[in-house]
């Protein structure tokens, strides 16, 4: 053993194992324990030496293992772990919790603003600056420069949807401004995203200049800033967002999106050309994500400040775990250094309505117990999908039922810590009457 | 653990290579430990005596940073803790956080025997098992011993579960472990005030116990090392659960910091099991819905982010459904491989008039189609396809799955349907609908869609099997 140590040490290695003074005690050089005992010892006195006594074995111990001795054969197991004997201590031992912080957050995410007001050449009536982060969301190294933010979805034909959401937009089907003012006004979006669907060649085949109409009537309805979503057919959405793009110059909305299945080139143009934020979409694949990045940066020129990543929400219990370990891993590359990673994420949250649990009556299988009502069960699966994936990193959510935004926003909201609520005493919470 | 290369763990292990492990070296099974898929007792040379030392040097080097306290005794017992990382890709987390539900001892005792039925019954089938819930939680409102023990004896003769005994009263406390120490519950709590007592009380009936110091953590902190000095590890911490505003956020950081501290600091006083309490969200909303719509909010937060037990009030299934799940995502193996093999499965014993099904060969998707068809007693086949272990609606997609590719796929598996059925007819998930047209070119076979979602297989089987 190279480690050597002289008695009169062992004072300062007492202070290193944090033993209080002992009072009464003395080391001497040959490690004799003299105690003062001339005043005569009352049961209590000697309860206290006994239990100092014993500490001391025991750090004695622990410094003959440190200096190599094999203790644990000349004592068997009694040196293994408690010397016999020991008691309760009279009081609390004083301790002080700290914990650091991590050091290799190094790198902030992007910041990315979305719309334009009259300043700067848009409509909206405010912007959204979503990314700035330093650290994992909510977490105390770091404050989190911006709240999260929900954009709720319209259409732009009245689709299928469970019945739990349709509920609230039976009289806005028809139109898409009207839904649009309807998620605005009446459920807080913070943004609208309006989904082109009807151009899909294969559901209506709407011209890129019709739906281009339709964009300008949701930018005229309402004064947030929007999403543009195609309909996900590769072949047609890069000219109906092109298009939607051209009708929107100005109004930095975000175009939804581009992937490698598509010409992402002909998307990231429509959005230098006309001052937009690209939505660049890979499927549950962090390789992917950074190649994708990497050609709208290096191969299509879209500036960092222009570019947000969906890496694919799927719902809760159908791949919400790749979900989350994707964006979480994703998130921690950027604040680690990954350039190619560091941008703000959005979360298709309303994929959760395609998990049965949100829609279904009841379970088709006879063994599951009882799944109560649907009503209750679908905004419950969106809200736990998306909060879930909060705490990965994901900045923006595209959300569907005003009860899962209202709730989302409570909860990312109060982690975030700007949500001021009565302080209510948890001391008793054993007997609340509940 | 204190080891990160199976070499380091090698030095201690016999290096026979004898094979008893079920690997083929010592070497092998080195790793096995470094990425926690076997224990060191599944190496059997090393539980013999002359092993010994380099077993306990072993066992103290693999320890977890977390410790793992175990409640409950027999088969229903339950494991909290034992964790090594702080995000799940790095590894994997162990041990589910367990979902205890409360019960009370102001209830009668029909309502406690039907409360705890309920708990003890409630199941959900995913992927290839039930998901359930795993301890009851027994509080004291009355404040009266008598009425606590009662409670206990009635709520421990019908459940097989571990029972948690809540009362900040040592009296109370005592009143419980009379009649249930054998059982090892898990004692809650020991506060800053009441501490000396209980810890009197885990000496003389030796249970695992939590400590409680909410929004104190120098407090909790000092209340662990102090219950460590007496010999007790078998601890498990509350930081306090507050429900909403500003103070969540600080329960948050509360639970964060003490992860980090065990895992990343290796501050072994601090690196325990955490305990939240969701349910503290009934003291912030006396809406019944709305209380238990947070309360499963902040089951969800603390499944994430480090909570070992849960105490939640609610059953109704809105709020158990997600709370079952969410945990379930968080602690699933992310090394577990996510596909199943492509090839054709039956599901019962099909005959030549049974139909033959198509989804692919993600796990999820698979094990859900195949229990909605073997739950409801569908005897047919089933063809996995492989798609690289993409969802049906991703695959369509992205081209991994065409009609092409599927036909080819019932070939590659030797399926012949002249041979294997009389009908001649494939079914192609509701979600892949767009490919019918390409199917029927590229097999020659009778196409016929499934309905998007597979548990509308039965419906779907009346109006539409057998094929006209």
């Amino acid at each position: 053993m190279a480690k050597k140590i002289k008695l009169s040490e062992l004072g300062s290695l007492f202070n290193d194992m944090d033993v209080e003074s002992l009072e009464g005690v003395t080391i001497e050089g040959d490690i004799e324990l003299e105690m003062d005992a001339s005043g005569g010892l009352d049961p209590q006195m000697a309860y206290m030496l006994g239990h100092e006594t014993a500490q001391i074995a025991r750090h004695l111990i622990n410094i003959s293992r440190l200096l190599g001795y094999p203790v644990d054969q000349l004592f068997g197991s009694m040196a293994q772990g408690e010397v016999p004997g020991v008691t309760r201590p009279r009081q609390l031992l004083p301790s002080k919790f700290e914990v650091g912080r991590i050091e290799e957050w190094k790198n902030p995410i992007q910041e990315v603003t979305l719309g334009a007001t009259s300043s700067d050449g848009g409509t909206r009536k405010n912007t959204i600056t979503l990314g700035g982060e330093n650290a994992l969301p909510y977490y105390f190294d770091s404050p989190m420069p911006h709240r999260n933010h929900i954009t709720m979805d319209v259409f732009d034909m009245p689709i299928g949807m469970a019945k739990a959401v349709k509920l609230n937009y039976e009289d806005v089907l028809e139109s898409p401004a009207e839904w649009a003012k309807k998620v605005v006004n009446d459920f807080g979006a913070d943004m609208v995203t309006i989904h082109l669907i009807s151009t899909d060649p294969g559901i209506k085949d709407t011209s890129p200049r019709e739906a281009a109409e339709t964009v300008a009537d949701v930018l005229q309805a309402v004064d947030v800033p929007i999403v543009i979503g195609g309909s996900g057919n590769p072949e047609k959405d890069p000219e109906v967002l092109e298009k939607a793009a051209e009708v929107a110059e100005g109004e930095r909305v975000l175009l939804a999106s581009a992937s490698l299945n598509l010409d992402y080139e002909r998307i990231a143009k429509a959005a230098t050309d006309y001052g937009h934020v690209v939505l660049s979409w890979t499927q549950l694949e962090i390789n992917a994500q950074k190649e994708l990045n990497r050609k709208l940066m290096k191969q299509c020129g879209v500036k960092r400040e222009d570019i947000i990543m969906d890496p694919t929400t799927a719902a809760l219990g159908y791949g919400l775990d790749y979900a989350y370990t994707n964006m979480e891993r994703i998130r921690m590359a950027g604040l680690m250094g990954d350039e190619e990673l560091s941008f703000p994420m959005s979360s298709g949250t309303t994929n959760a309505w395609g998990a049965r649990e949100a829609w279904m009556v009841g379970s088709p299988l006879k063994e599951d117990s009882d799944w109560g009502p649907r009503e209750y069960r679908g905004p419950i699966w969106e809200i736990v999908t998306g909060l879930t994936l909060s705490l990965a990193g994901n900045d923006l959510f595209m959300m569907m039922h005003p009860g899962s935004v209202a709730v989302l926003k409570e909860i990312t909201q109060s982690l975030h810590g700007s949500l001021e609520r009565d302080a209510v005493d948890i001391s008793n919470w054993v007997t609340a009457e509940v | 653990m204190k080891v990160n290369s199976p070499l380091e763990v090698y030095k201690f292990l016999p290096q026979t290579n004898c094979g008893d492990c079920g690997e083929p070296t010592c070497m092998a099974f080195a790793s096995h430990m470094i990425d926690r898929s076997l224990k060191l007792e599944d190496c059997p040379p090393l539980l013999e005596d002359k092993f010994r030392k380099k077993y306990l040097k072993l066992a103290e080097l693999l320890a977890p940073e977390i410790r793992e306290v175990m409640i409950g005794t027999g088969e229903h017992a339950v494991s909290v803790g034992g964790d090594d990382i702080l995000y799940r890709h790095q590894l994997t987390f162990f041990n589910q956080p367990a979902l205890a539900v409360d019960v009370w001892d102001t209830m009668s005792e029909d309502e406690l025997t039907e409360r705890i039925k309920f708990i003890n019954e409630y199941k959900k089938f995913y992927v290839g098992r039930f998901l359930r819930l795993d301890m009851v939680a027994i509080r004291c409102t009355s404040g009266d011993p008598d009425k606590f023990k009662q409670a206990v004896t009635i709520a421990a003769g019908n459940t097989e579960l571990p029972l948690i005994l809540c009362s900040l009263d040592p009296k109370v406390l005592k009143a419980g472990l009379e009649v249930v120490a054998d059982r090892k519950p898990l004692l809650y709590a020991a506060t800053k005030d009441n501490w000396q007592e209980v810890a009197d009380l885990v000496a003389e009936y030796d249970v695992p116990l939590v400590l409680f110091s909410p929004d104190d953590l120098d407090t909790l902190k000092s209340l662990a090392a102090t219950f460590l000095e007496m010999g007790r590890d078998d601890l498990v911490l509350d930081p306090g659960t507050n429900p909403q505003g500003k103070s969540l956020r600080g329960s948050f950081e509360n639970f964060l910091m003490i992860r980090r501290a065990g895992i990343k600091e290796g501050q072994r006083d601090i690196a325990f099991p955490l305990l939240a309490v969701p349910m503290t969200a009934y003291l912030a909303n006396d809406d019944p819905v709305s209380a238990s719509y947070w309360e499963t909010v902040l089951a969800s937060v603390f499944s994430v982010r480090y909570g070992d037990i849960m105490i939640v009030h609610s059953i109704e299934p809105y709020a158990l459904l997600p709370e079952l799940h969410i945990r379930d995502t968080i602690y699933t193996d992310p090394r577990t491989p996510v596909k199943v093999d492509p090839k054709v499965y039956e599901v019962g014993s099909p005959d030549k008039d049974s139909p033959v099904f198509v989804t692919t060969n993600f796990a999820l998707t698979y094990y859900t189609v195949e229990s909605d068809l073997a739950s409801n007693g569908i005897d047919c086949y089933l063809l996995a396809t492989d798609t690289d272990g993409l969802g049906v609606e991703a695959a369509v997609a992205g081209g991994q799955m065409t009609g092409q590719k599927v036909s080819d796929e019932f070939k590659r598996a030797g399926f012949d349907f002249s041979e294997m059925t009389g009908h001649n007819t494939v079914i192609l998930p509701g979600l892949a609908a767009r490919l019918q047209g390409d199917m029927e070119d590229a097999s020659g076979l009778k196409v016929k869609i499934g309905p998007p979602d597979s548990g509308r297989i039965p419906g779907w089987i009346e109006k539409n099997w057998p094929p006209e």
